[in-house]
């Protein structure tokens, strides 16, 4: 059967070079994170972070944010624009959300289809919304003067911190969930590098596609 | 054509596993120490000066970012008496009972480099200066802050007094304690930059860097240096303590 084109290139790309910015960044947040922690009670184990000491941590972190800014400003445009995310990600209703929550703790949502479920949209547009909101309060923590504006909404400075400490570990469960989840079902693993993928001979939407 | 797609596919897959163990494995490993940064600008990441140059160079794309954000006259947000920490923290890179003393008697605040009048300065002639003050928050560079109150005069109308040329790029500070830093000339003409005396409405205590510290509340806390002894204006790239090993210098907030 042919394949159908699932991953646009520009995704595709974003992907990748978003997959390492979000690795330095983390780990090297973590590297300044542990040098005044925000929760007493949480530290990062020094074998997991990156940079060395807190200023080589600041390097790496104040590097990659530019590479994690750019890739994410141009997948948010191309995106919207092209009518991507709205056809592959919407819409998500509750109702379609329940039912498949319900199915997916039985063990039963069927992968069966190239079309996210309604899980599978909430957790894009929920990690899409993570590193926007890390962004922002990561520009408040960075600059707390000039994007004082900004700062309000995250209640000042100390409030930023936290914002974007949240926002982290957001990602850091998406991540965990992702990376569980192309473990059992490898077959999404390639076509996040070809983009292509054999339609379900049952999907109605995937035939749509190859059509 | 269908048996060649099966006999490609059946040689494919357990690559295709490989490939994703190897993901994993570079994955951890990057998580754990490796720059990506330099895997992706095609650099050998194992040669820690091309990593360096990387990171230096995106660190001096930073301090030009940063002065085109930097607005002389947006101001930092100032607070009420209540919301003063108390007690306020010590910080430097030694311990508070190793703070230099600096005697009134006998200092002098030398001036060099691009002034007109390099006549050193006397404390009292110091304080005679137009006063102001402010409730700013300090926030250190390891990410925690606090608030506190000081009290001095303006850097930037001393700046103008001793006949500075305020077009050069820098303003450099030596201190008692062998610290120095710099700050660039639209910061250091800031109007909230001053040379601060008091700490809550009191003389600067030592702990706090008497006979004065630069209070930058647009900067990082290193960026405030403490025990003044001599201060320059030049063209020629000062760098700083902490800024010569690895922290961005602009390092504004």
């Amino acid at each position: 059967m042919k394949k159908i084109l699932i991953h646009p290139l520009y995704v595709r790309i974003f992907h990748w070079v978003n997959a390492i910015a979000i690795v330095v960044m983390i780990t090297s947040g973590w590297q300044i994170y542990n040098a005044s922690p925000v929760f007493s009670a949480i530290a990062f184990p020094r074998s997991l972070t990156l940079g060395g000491w807190l200023g080589g941590g600041i390097q790496w972190h104040l590097a990659a944010m530019w590479l994690f800014t750019v890739n994410l400003a141009i997948y948010l445009l191309l995106g919207i624009f092209t009518g991507h995310f709205k056809a592959k990600f919407f819409p998500l209703g509750p109702k379609a959300l329940i039912s498949d929550i319900s199915q997916a703790l039985r063990g039963r949502l069927a992968h069966d289809s190239h079309e996210y479920n309604a899980v599978q949209k909430l957790s894009y547009v929920g990690v899409i919304f993570a590193m926007v909101l890390t962004f922002t309060s990561g520009l408040v923590v960075w600059k707390s003067v000039q994007f004082q504006t900004l700062g309000l909404v995250f209640g000042g400075y100390d409030g930023a911190r936290i914002v974007h400490f949240v926002g982290m570990s957001l990602i850091c469960a998406f991540i965990i969930v992702h990376l569980a989840l192309v473990l059992i079902v490898p077959s999404t693993f390639l076509p996040m590098i070809t983009g292509k993928a054999k339609p379900f001979p049952k999907s109605e939407k995937d035939a749509q596609h190859v059509a | 054509m269908l048996l060649n797609h099966k006999a490609i596919s059946k040689m494919i897959l357990p690559r295709r596993e490989s490939i994703i163990k190897l993901e994993r494995r570079v994955f951890m490993k990057q998580a754990l120490s490796l720059g990506a940064l330099t895997l992706l600008a095609g650099c050998d990441a194992t040669d820690p000066s091309a990593q360096d140059r990387i990171l230096g160079a995106m660190s001096k794309w930073n301090d030009k970012a940063q002065s085109l954000i930097f607005s002389s006259d947006r101001l930092a947000p100032v607070y009420t008496e209540a919301e003063i920490t108390d007690p306020f923290p010590f910080n430097a890179f030694y311990n508070e009972s190793e703070s230099p003393v600096v005697k009134e008697e006998g200092y002098k605040l030398e001036l060099s480099g691009m002034i007109t009048d390099k006549k050193p300065w006397t404390l009292e002639e110091l304080r005679a200066l137009p006063q102001q003050s402010q409730i700013t928050r300090h926030i250190c560079v390891e990410g925690w802050s606090a608030i506190g109150k000081w009290g001095g005069a303006p850097l930037g109308d001393f700046l103008r007094k001793v006949g500075a040329d305020t077009t050069a790029k820098y303003v450099g500070f030596k201190c008692a304690d062998d610290y120095f830093t710099s700050l660039d000339m639209p910061t250091a003409l800031h109007p909230q930059t001053i040379m601060a005396f008091t700490f809550r409405d009191k003389v600067l205590p030592v702990k706090y860097g008497f006979p004065f510290k630069v209070r930058v509340p647009t900067k990082l806390g290193f960026k405030n240096p403490k025990h003044v002894m001599e201060m320059f204006v030049t063209n020629d790239y000062p760098g700083g303590y902490w800024e010569d090993q690895g922290y961005n210098w602009f390092s504004g907030s």
